[in-house]
């Protein structure tokens, strides 16, 4: 079982690699399209990575709940089998 | 007629990536010295094919896009970008232009079917959820010629015409008229394709439209020669950069030469044999000519389609005949880079352009033992250095599409 220190790195790697982002600029407080600039598209990618790495399922009506990273921690860390 | 109030079109910028060079000027310095870019496929997949020859782009692409964007580009419609890009900066157009006068015309004989391919791959083997969500802009026909928009922010409107290996002679054409109905100032005009992978070269080999010459892939591609089994498939991508004369003009731009006229005919013949007479053939040639208001006699040099079929090289011979008589000297370049298909158009204009601009033809390589019926003078194996005053540039596709564009020196 991850902790969030564990499961923020990995969203990390995942939005480094599929949208670019700067490993250095991932924390809780951050918006995944307003400050990371994840377009729609790049974060179905996201979520479906996400779901591989930590073995959970994020279910597309969750998905606009998730508006930082924060809150995908959150999410990943209640529901990761 | 309203031809005296018609404006000139000419050509101020090039770019392309083939299997000769990843610009221009390499893939010129390959034709010119007569330089084969096909290369045995070292690929496993490529044991239980009956072809294992093609010209694979010698710079990927993928080098000079930004790395997260690689993930969302088919290769082609990478392809198309740094040829874009390279086109947009040989031309020198201010960042500032009006982005409304500006449009795109660059086509695809097959788009992203490598994409469409792997994803149906990972569908079957991984399940829906991990398809990629960047699948449909990927694979649709369409996406080469708008990520060649978005790259420039082009508002003047985004076409991409699909006629298999007429597609982007097709583009340039559409490009001309464009600039001519007074749409736009500036078209970025040509094409791309990749396709080098198992399911299309098993579908032209299927079709004995390939050579199989694998052991000797740098003679495999030999237009007009006895030996000819074939054409061999080229991966790459050429676009440039048409401009109203008066706007190059008013801002001092380096011509390269002016686009003179394009025709467009179609066989109504067969669905992908050539019509044998090459009626139509000749008669793009005589439209283009017409549109340029050149005279047969006028015509310097052919760039022909010529892709080292049995059939499809002597009919263009009989039509280039019949249309603009046996003086011009002929070549066909895919002798060196394959057969592009849908971006053969566009860099074969690109070397037709440079033909007339540095007054060299490039040669046909490969061209040791004659077709008994060649009764043109070609260009064999050596570069021909001469006056080209105008030249066509052919290119004819599956379903009977027939292109032809006059280049004239400026």
């Amino acid at each position: 079982m991850a902790n969030r220190d564990e499961i923020r790195t990995g969203l990390a790697d995942i939005l480094e690699e599929v949208a670019g982002v700067d490993k250095a600029d991932v924390a809780d407080e951050k918006s995944f399209t307003d400050e990371l600039d994840v377009d729609s598209l790049s974060m179905v990618e996201v979520v479906v990575a996400a779901e591989e790495k930590f073995g959970v399922k994020i279910p597309d009506d969750e998905v606009p709940n998730l508006k930082t990273v924060g809150d995908a921690v959150s999410y990943i860390e209640k529901n990761a089998a | 007629m309203t031809s005296h109030t018609r404006p000139d079109v000419v050509v101020t910028g090039l770019g392309a990536t083939t299997p000769l060079g990843g610009d221009v000027a390499s893939t010129w310095d390959g034709l010119v010295n007569g330089r084969s870019g096909i290369r045995k496929l070292d690929a496993d997949w490529a044991e239980m094919l009956p072809v294992r020859i093609a010209g694979l782009m010698v710079d990927d692409p993928a080098n000079h896009i930004d790395r997260v964007k690689t993930r969302r580009m088919d290769r082609s419609e990478q392809a198309a970008v740094v040829a874009a890009r390279q086109a947009w900066a040989d031309a020198g157009i201010a960042d500032d232009i009006d982005k409304d006068r500006v449009a795109v015309s660059v086509g695809t004989g097959i788009g992203g079917a490598k994409t469409l391919v792997d994803q149906h791959d990972r569908l079957m083997t991984k399940g829906a959820r991990l398809v990629s969500p960047h699948t449909v802009p990927m694979l649709m026909p369409n996406g080469a010629a708008a990520y060649v928009g978005l790259e420039f922010g082009v508002h003047g409107g985004v076409h991409s015409p699909a006629s298999a290996c007429a597609t982007s002679s097709e583009a340039i054409a559409w490009g001309l008229d464009i600039i001519r109905s007074g749409r736009a100032d500036v078209v970025i005009a040509g094409g791309t394709e990749s396709v080098v992978f198992p399911l299309p070269i098993a579908g032209f080999a299927s079709m004995r439209a390939m050579s199989t010459r694998n052991d000797e892939p740098e003679r495999a591609s030999r237009p007009f020669d006895k030996g000819r089994d074939g054409f061999v498939l080229g991966e790459g991508a050429g676009i440039v950069v048409l401009e109203r004369a008066d706007h190059a003009a008013a801002r001092g731009a380096k011509v390269y030469a002016k686009l003179g006229g394009a025709a467009l005919t179609s066989d109504g013949y067969d669905i992908v044999a050539p019509d044998p007479e090459g009626t139509q053939q000749a008669r793009a040639m005589t439209l283009a000519l017409r549109d340029a208001g050149l005279d047969p006699a006028d015509i310097a040099h052919v760039n022909a389609h010529a892709t080292s079929t049995p059939v499809g090289d002597m009919g263009e011979i009989a039509a280039i005949r019949k249309a603009v008589g046996d003086r011009p000297v002929v070549t066909s370049t895919k002798s060196m880079t394959g057969h592009l298909l849908g971006a053969a158009g566009a860099v074969e204009s690109i070397a037709t352009i440079l033909a007339v601009y540095h007054g060299i033809v490039p040669p046909t390589i490969n061209l040791e033992d004659p077709d008994d019926e060649l009764t043109l003078d070609v260009a064999a194996n050596v570069a021909r250095k001469m006056e080209v005053p105008a030249a066509l540039n052919n290119s004819f596709g599956f379903g009977g599409h027939n292109a032809a564009l006059a280049i004239q020196r400026v």
